[in-house]
């Protein structure tokens, strides 16, 4: 029998805010344990929530770049369980009344053709502490920190039917909201997790199989690897005669499995009700329309110009577009006068590779876009070669990076004495020295032996340390045949 | 100074410079050591503290600070959180919990240069009518320590009907300024949802708290309105006011009512009381004064009882999640694992009532339950509001009773939780509406002073506070004093 999967997922993005969502504590990374813990967020007798307006605007953005329906009334709930890391017993979230309603947006998984993934709902939320189990034996270390965080979870349809596509999608959302500014995008950190919903059913049966939830998948490789483990797991319960059983089950990387973690029989009750401290959320239709003016051009859109309107390779313009820093760096380039192929042939070549090399992002590039620019122009007006640009394009990094006195493109050329030899009176008197010197190669060449000429175009390429325009070198032989 | 009159006449006398505040101050802490160990209504003493604010004032004084508040001693129910001093909520569970911050009340009257004096016993977690739910237990009325003082701010009301403090902050969910207010024979003030900030108030119940003022006469309970009073960003339900009439309270005192006014009489609230006569005589009082009365219906007053219940534990259920053992307040000793942590500390530290409510609470928020009690009380709710809003298109303000009965002796209703919960018939509808409502004496029952109270629309507190300062001009109820304990 051929199985399909079915495959949904909740992404819980951190917005990047300042401070929390109901708190003025800073949610910057790494401080010391609670010291970003305000009474607020402790959940002190007697505290208050007060909605953090820039979270709500970042949802809205959200919502409108992937045309969803924005609520303009709706409703914090309380999510009530004990644990912990949950300073107040319950955690505030949208349970009925979500901000953003359905929407979607397009993925194009590695293998396979571009396709439509539905996004139920976002709504926002507030995060828990962290419990670590690990610092001390025999007691748990409380950290509250990341308590009020603020959350959007992104709730998708069950749309997907492979793990490249779950992966692609996550993916997806990684790039829309970087690029909207709603998420710095730091997987590393925590900034983006997510659950995965899987289920199998036989190929051609339209109703769904009993499904099971992949909690906390925090990198690309980890939701393709969980669900694509959790697949042949279930195909194999299934073949062999068992029944899959609706529970939560947990990814362990270093050993490629999934595990158990609760049943869903058995899991609370969460009596969500409307948090009587928070007042139902109303926006405003200006106030929507003042977001949808702030967003920036989305990557489809960049995608489909870099394609339609500066003729790039679709691979190229999606490999670009797929980052608002590269596709920012891309354009600036582009405006600064270089050749969108060239520049986009530069950014994929030497500048990644360096940037690769050096663990540097794009958006802090020593060589600045217009840098770039001008080193392209030099290429295109024959002042530099490939050879001698690849020069100047490792000295402009080195120069950047040391901040030193020297950036401006002309008077580097002009200090490392890059610029190609295109004097003809020099180049002449250098083919003359050499016709003199190897009178038999020469004669050769006059003979009809044409190799000879890359011989003759070789040294004078030695004698100028590459400098020489090659093409006008061949006429300047061709002239003395 | 003898002991402790209005705040109005000590705040007449030092401005006259016939006393500091220090000295008042002193003859207040000397005054609640004496009479105090009769009616318990003080949870903690803050003589260091207050001696320091109260010397503070007097400097300011020096310098020509003449605010009409500036070293008056008052007193805070002791569910305010108060930054470095003992906030109890009257529970075992907070028995230790030393409140990092001020409450904005708190903050509010200090930077008014009031004095605070100590923080008063209350029922735990505000949850009570006879103030007998105390982990620091029961208070007593000063009219007859027998007798229940009503709660939950059974403390500040008995504090200021025994001339232990001239005003002290309360607070109300379901009647808990206004049935102790009417039990000991004081003005107690539940102003409109939203017009005092809510912030440092430990949560009973979200959208039925309110705090407001407890005190000898409407002309003080205005007093400490107008410095209680403000729109708060730390508290998303606070409104946004700009009434000029609080700052005309403050420095000028109440007004007369500017028209005669015509007063609704509900027809429910008068069906069972016990506590006709008083409300009749304060009526024909009123009449004298050129005010008629009209009858009116607020048909939904017989459900409000049981929504209030039903909405009131369910909020308190999870607003009293956070005591888990976890972070601070009571601990169980030798935890097992988690679970032992939360059972046991909880188990501790919640006496009976708030073991109850928690548990309603909890059962009426659950699945399957939650569309057929949460969802209808709050449905309720709104017919109730509606009832009000139908009422006051005709008349300018409510007249009933506070309470169907004056105060009961202690153990008289302690195992009758349904006759407990009826102490709070007249006092729920209008925490339900969130409209501004007082109760003021109006005589006497068994020996006992009775309440009636006078309910306006939302942020008319003026309309109010305008009758009742009418009333005790003409009248002496408000200043009779309990003779036992003087």
């Amino acid at each position: 029998m051929s199985w399909e999967a079915v495959i949904g997922l909740e992404i819980h993005v951190q917005l990047a805010t300042r401070s929390k969502i109901f708190s003025g504590a800073s949610i910057a990374y790494g401080a010391a344990p609670n010291a970003q813990a305000c009474n607020i967020d402790l959940g002190l007798p007697g505290v208050l929530p007060v909605l953090n307006e820039r979270a709500v605007e970042m949802a809205v953005r959200f919502g409108l770049a992937i045309g969803a329906q924005i609520n303009l009334h709706s409703i914090f709930d309380r999510k009530n369980y004990f644990y912990a890391d949950l300073p107040k017993g319950y955690q505030i979230s949208q349970f009925e009344t979500p901000i953003v309603g359905q929407g979607s947006i397009t993925i194009t998984p590695e293998s396979g053709s571009p396709r439509t993934v539905g996004i139920t709902r976002a709504h926002l939320e507030e995060d828990a502490g962290k419990s670590i189990h690990d610092l001390y034996s025999g007691q748990t270390a409380i950290d509250l920190n990341r308590a009020g965080t603020p959350l959007l979870e992104i709730v998708s349809e069950p749309d997907m039917r492979t793990a490249q596509e779950a992966s692609a999608y996550f993916r997806q959302i990684h790039t829309l909201a970087r690029y909207i500014g709603i998420c710095d995008g730091n997987l590393a950190e925590g900034s983006m997790r997510c659950d995965a919903n899987v289920s199998v059913r036989p190929t051609g049966q339209a109703e769904f199989g009993e499904r099971t939830e992949i909690k906390n998948i925090n990198s690309f490789r980890f939701v393709e690897q969980a669900i694509e483990h959790e697949i042949a797991r279930q195909i194999d319960v299934l073949e062999s005669g068992g029944t899959i059983h609706r529970e939560t089950r947990l990814y362990d990387p270093d050993k490629d499995e999934t595990r158990s973690m609760r049943s869903k029989e058995l899991s609370n009750d969460y009596r969500y009700f409307p948090d009587p401290d928070l007042m139902p959320l109303n926006i405003s239709e200006e106030f929507v329309s003042r977001v949808r003016d702030t967003l920036p051009e989305l990557p489809d859109a960049r995608c489909r110009r870099y394609c339609d309107d500066l003729g790039l390779p679709a691979g190229d313009a999606e490999y670009i577009s797929s980052d608002i820093d590269r596709a920012n760096y891309f354009d600036q380039t582009v405006s600064a006068g270089a050749s969108a192929k060239q520049a986009a042939n530069w950014m994929m070549g030497e500048l990644s590779a360096y940037l690769n090399r050096h663990g540097t992002n794009i958006a802090d590039s020593p060589v600045t876009p217009s840098q770039m620019a001008q080193l392209i122009q030099r290429i295109d007006d024959a002042t530099l070669s490939s050879k001698t640009a690849k020069t100047l394009f490792d000295a402009l990094w080195e120069a950047g990076a040391d901040n030193s006195a020297v950036t401006e493109v002309d008077a580097l050329i002009d200090s490392l004495n890059l610029a190609q030899v295109s004097d003809d009176g020099a180049l002449t008197q250098i083919i003359d020295d050499l016709i003199t010197a190897n009178p038999k190669q020469f004669e050769e060449l006059r003979g009809g032996k044409n190799k000879m000429l890359g011989f003759f175009v070789g040294q004078v390429m030695k004698a100028t340390q590459g400098k020489a325009n090659p093409q006008q070198v061949n006429e300047i032989i061709r002239s003395k045949l | 100074m003898k002991y402790v009159s209005s705040l109005r006449e000590m705040s007449q006398a030092l401005a006259d410079g016939e006393v500091s505040s220090a000295e008042l101050t002193q003859d207040h802490l000397a005054r609640i050591k004496e009479v105090d160990p009769q009616l318990n209504s003080f949870i903690t003493l803050t003589e260091e503290e207050a001696m320091a604010q109260a010397s503070a004032a007097d400097a300011l004084r020096s310098q020509g600070d003449r605010r009409p508040t500036l070293g008056l001693p008052i007193a805070h129910k002791d569910i305010f959180c108060t930054k470095g001093i003992l906030t109890t909520a009257g529970s075992k569970m907070l028995g230790n919990f030393v409140a990092p911050y001020d409450a904005t009340v708190v903050t509010k009257m200090a930077d008014a240069g009031m004095v605070s004096i100590g923080k008063t016993n209350m029922d735990e977690f505000a949850m009570g009518s006879s103030n007998e739910n105390s982990y620091f237990g029961p208070v007593a009325n000063p009219w007859d320590t027998d007798r229940v003082p009503g709660g939950s701010s059974g403390g500040s009301a008995a504090a200021v009907a025994g001339g232990l403090v001239a005003g002290a902050t309360g607070t109300d969910t379901g009647g808990s300024i206004r049935q102790p207010a009417a039990l000991c024979g004081i003005t107690g003030l539940k102003p409109t949802y939203g017009r005092v900030s809510r912030f440092g108030m430990i949560a009973f119940a979200s959208s039925l708290d309110h705090a407001g003022p407890m005190a000898r006469s409407a002309e003080d309970a205005a007093l400490m309105l107008s410095v209680m009073a403000g729109f708060d960003p730390r508290d998303s339900t606070s409104a946004k006011r700009d009434d000029a009439w609080l700052a005309d309270m403050l420095h000028s005192g109440i007004a007369e009512p500017e028209r005669p006014m015509v007063i609704g009489l509900p027809d429910q609230y008068y069906e069972n009381s016990s506590n006709q006569e008083s409300v009749t005589a304060a009526r024909q009082e009123l009449e004298k004064l050129g005010h008629t009365f009209k009858r009116v219906s607020l048909p939904h007053t017989d459900a409000a009882t049981p929504v209030y219940y039903v909405l009131a534990s369910a909020e308190a259920s999870t607003n009293l999640s956070r005591y888990d053992g976890v972070r601070y307040g009571h601990r169980c000793e030798n935890p097992t694992s988690l679970q032992d942590l939360y059972e046991r500390s909880r188990e501790e530290g919640f006496g009976d009532e708030v073991k109850l409510r928690i548990l309603t609470g909890t059962y009426t928020l659950s699945v399957g339950y939650f569309d057929a009690y949460y969802l209808k009380a709050q449905k309720i709710r709104r017919l109730i509001t509606q009832d009000f809003d139908n009422a006051f298109a005709e008349v300018d303000l409510l007249l009933t009773p506070t309470s169907p009965t004056p105060a009961f002796r202690k153990g008289q209703l302690t195992d009758d939780p349904v006759a407990m919960y009826q102490q709070d018939l007249y006092t729920v509808p209008t925490s339900l509406a969130g409209l501004p409502a007082m109760s003021l004496p109006c005589g006497f029952s068994q020996g006992m002073p009775m309440g009636m109270q006078l309910i306006a629309p939302a942020f008319r507190e003026d309309l109010a506070l305008g009758l009742a300062a009418q009333f005790q001009r003409h009248t002496d109820w408000h200043l009779k004093r309990p003779g036992e304990i003087n």
